[in-house]
């Protein structure tokens, strides 16, 4: 008898959703001590699964069939009353966000306390005691300190681990956790994945990892089920799954993971003056701290960094989060103003320009951003977004609006975009319009801040793709800024690794990533993901030449 | 727009509220072909009770005048005043608040501390010195009512201006050469609308609150008749004839309170972060 099973498991979705059932027949089940993984793109239904367990389905969205058992319990049958005794204490669950799963005001003890309060567990003192425990044992440092911490005070990572604690508390027998690792780099990433897996082995807990990226799942998980559409197209075991697939739609997310290979750099002449050359930048953050007398913050987020970018070169620049890889590229396009140094974009400096200067060499170097929901004004339609551009360059309105649909066609979407708005359009189609702004105003370089971070892997790919076409047809240079050594191998003729907010290797990029010169980068290589499947599918290849 | 109306509608009072307005609106509207002589004459005996009298429904005042009459007069003053000062009110408060949240620094200190210098003082007690000062008409009212509410706008629009500001959209903008005035216009602004648009609803309440005190205290414009008037000037009589008092009484609970619901059932409609509540 498994300790969780789904059986026909159907999900209606309110009328007027793109399609009937979120979920469709699902069926699996999950023992103790096992980590199961349910792997789709955004929209598979795989989230919508894990909110149907702990019983947390949004407003009009209801199971329309089939039974969730846990212990021999129907949990679609509980009562909300019955449900909230069994969250937390069986099942628990961790989330994508570690930021707005914390209540900000509260210290951190004072929140893994209030599970046990919750719950009406333990005496005061005894909480206290286990919430310092808990903190232990997921590695948060020094946790006589933090537990008097508010969570802005720490990392992406700590706060992950307090999260993961909360959801311990009360030694559930189901750990769900929904894309616990998307927001986080990948050291941390590597971290969050061993502690998660030392805990089910230590506690014998049954894990529920829902992501949307193969490699992790290949470094975590013993069984695996592919979502699409709310269908599961494949179910077996990981090696199963991640070596011999068998639909195509596993094949097809297997094969868009960005791998960590090299592509032959075209050689720069490093005697051609550079579009861009960057010297002695740095830039230093200086916050004031409550009290007149406090000592003020001071974050040396750039320091001294000189680099030159020839024309139709790719720079990749990585690091871990807090690195200052986008400080540095929001100084080079100017949306900060740099204390020192000196960016040169073909002869000029425009590091300490301002007003009308500014404005006249401004459009030689774009910007693509990372989030495609937040980077697109929600009020304004596409061809509005395309066209401000052009105009505030002066540009009179009809010819703007011809570019604009040129360029739309340029990034593969259909002119008839120019008069819908942002929402209509997936994560995907948004980042094409992101693409398409940027090189609205014809710029000689781009420089793309995590422009493929926040998007699915299978249409990271086609992206990347499309980054690629157009740098080739229309000559730019570029700056991209990643946290994913993979896709920068990708991508980049060069990179530059930083680590608090110092250039620490730049070279070639089968140099920097295939022969690192110092402990960071290598690090950083360490942690990604995949790497036993890459080596179990070598093998494989070897086995049948 | 349709899902805007799905949303209100969900509110029953917000829907109660907008047709207890819109019959404010239709009086107001109608009174000029109504009741054509002027509010202020004499038609009548005083003090006539409510339906006791053909053709004169709510009776006559200490002075003879229709009770009535004044009512639909004094929805008319009562909803100017209301929309004209909020909107005033709004055209202070939205660009000072923009400008600040907008460039930070000394700029928004120094509009701030000037918003704050009017914060300080008691806004009742300002108004009345403001009208003191100025002769006591119809625009002077409006002019003192919208001098004494911009603050709390300015302060809102900051807010939202300051979370909007370091948005990607924003940025991309910049970077897109757009000159600061039109990103504050086209960019930032629409996307603080929804909260202005509530905290107007609400503004136009206090409004019409804040002017029937005004002549509740004989500081109104004397040629216009308005409810606040209507209360002041019965308020001797208040033993004998309580009804003078109590009729333009209902009349300002009724509106503002319909004002109010409209202002929830807004609140509940573009505010995004409550369209997926449970019920």
């Amino acid at each position: 008898m498994s300790l969780l099973s789904f059986e026909n498991l159907s999900i209606a979705l309110p009328t007027g959703a793109d399609r009937p059932l979120a979920v469709e027949n699902v069926s699996f089940t999950l023992d103790a001590g096992e980590i199961l993984c349910i792997v789709g793109e955004s929209g598979s239904g795989k989230s919508m699964s894990a909110n149907a367990l702990m019983g947390l389905l949004p407003e009009g969205v209801t199971p329309a069939s089939g039974r969730i058992l846990f212990e021999d319990r129907n949990l679609l049958d509980l009562s909300e009353r019955e449900m909230m005794s069994l969250r937390g204490r069986e099942i628990s669950m961790i989330f994508q966000e570690p930021l707005s799963a914390l209540n900000p005001l509260m210290r951190i003890g004072d929140q893994i306390v209030e599970v046990f309060e919750t719950h009406g567990r333990l005496t005061p003192p005894e909480r206290r005691k286990r919430a310092l425990e808990l903190m232990h044992e997921v590695g948060l440092p020094d946790p006589d300190a933090t537990i008097r911490a508010y969570p802005f005070q720490l990392s992406g990572g700590q706060r992950q681990r307090v999260v993961i604690a909360m959801a311990l508390a009360l030694e559930p027998k189901v750990l769900v956790a929904d894309e616990p690792t998307t927001a986080l780099d990948v050291t941390t990433q590597a971290q969050i994945l061993a502690l998660i897996d030392t805990l089910r082995r230590e506690r014998g807990m049954a894990v529920l990892f829902i992501t949307h990226d193969f490699s992790v799942v290949a470094d975590i998980a013993d069984r695996v089920i592919v979502m699409q559409s709310g269908e599961v197209v494949e179910a077996g075991t990981a090696d199963k799954v991640l070596l011999d697939p068998t639909h195509a739609y596993t094949r097809a997310l297997l094969d868009a993971i960005p791998r960590l290979s090299f592509h032959d750099s075209v050689p720069h002449d490093d005697e051609a003056a550079p579009i861009l050359r960057v010297q002695d930048l740095s830039m230093t953050f200086r916050t004031r701290t409550s009290g007149i007398f406090a000592k003020p913050r001071v974050v040396k987020a750039v320091q001294n960094a000189s680099f030159q970018l020839q024309k139709g070169e790719t720079i990749g620049i990585v690091g871990e989060s807090g690195s200052g890889k986008s400080t540095l590229g929001r100084c080079l396009v100017r949306l900060l103003t740099p204390q020192n140094g000196t960016v040169e974009i073909g002869g000029k400096d425009i590091a300490k320009i301002n007003g009308d200067a500014l404005h006249q060499h401004r459009r030689r170097i774009q910007m693509i951003f990372q989030d495609p929901y937040s980077s697109l004004n929600p009020r304004a339609r596409i061809g509005t977004i395309l066209t401000e551009g052009l105009i505030a360059y002066g540009s009179d309105k009809k010819a703007a609006r011809t570019r604009a649909q040129e360029l739309l066609t340029l990034v593969g979407l259909d002119p008839s975009a120019m008069t819908r708005f942002p929402h209509e359009f997936s994560g995907g189609q948004r980042q094409r319009v992101g693409i398409a702004r940027a090189l609205a105003l014809d710029p000689e370089v781009i420089i793309a801040d995590e422009a493929v971070s926040a998007l699915d892997v299978s249409i990271q790919a086609q992206v990347l793709d499309l980054l690629a076409e157009l740098k080739e047809r229309l000559d730019l240079s570029m700056i991209f800024i990643t946290h994913d050594l993979r896709v920068a191998a990708q991508v980049c003729d060069r990179i530059i690794v930083m680590q608090r907010g110092e250039m620490v290797e730049f070279g070639p990029c089968a140099q920097v990533l295939g022969d690192p010169q110092t402990a960071y980068t290598r690090s950083l290589l360490d942690a990604i993901p995949g790497k036993a499947h890459e080596r179990a599918l070598a093998a494989q290849r070897e086995a049948t030449p | 727009m349709r899902g805007f109306w799905r949303r209100y509608s969900r509110n029953r009072g917000a829907v109660i509220g907008l047709f207890i307005l819109l019959a404010v609106i239709i009086c107001a509207a109608a009174a000029p072909f109504l009741f054509p002589r002027s509010p202020w004459s004499m038609v009548q005996r005083p003090f006539l009770p409510p339906f006791t009298v053909d053709g004169l429904m709510l009776g006559t005042d200490a002075l003879g005048r229709d009770v009535l009459s004044g009512l639909f007069h004094g929805a008319r003053v009562s909803l100017l005043v209301g929309l004209v000062s909020t909107v005033v009110a709004l055209s202070i408060g939205i660009p000072i608040g923009a400008l600040a949240g907008y460039y930070g620094g000394l700029v928004d200190d120094g509009l701030m501390r000037f918003t704050e210098f009017f914060q300080t003082i008691p806004s009742f007690a300002l108004a009345i010195v403001l009208l003191a000062i100025f002769q006591p008409s119809l625009g002077y009212i409006i002019l003192a009512i919208a001098i004494v509410s911009w603050p709390p706008v300015a302060r809102l629009v900051r807010g939202e201006v300051l979370s909007l500001r370091h948005r990607e959209f924003v940025e991309a903008a910049t970077l897109s050469g757009q000159s600061n005035l039109r990103i504050i216009i086209w960019q930032v602004l629409p996307n603080a609308l929804p909260p202005i648009i509530v905290l107007a609803s609400l503004m136009v309440a206090t409004a019409i609150l804040l002017e029937s005190s005004l002549s509740f205290l004989g500081l109104g414009d004397p040629n216009v008749m308005s409810w606040g008037y209507m209360i002041g000037a019965a308020r001797t009589v208040l033993r004998t004839a309580w009804w003078l008092s109590f009729i333009p009484g209902i009349a300002i609970v009724l509106t503002v309170l319909a004002l109010n619901l409209i202002g929830e059932g807004l609140n509940d409609a573009l505010n995004p972060r409550l369209r997926s509540r449970t019920p």
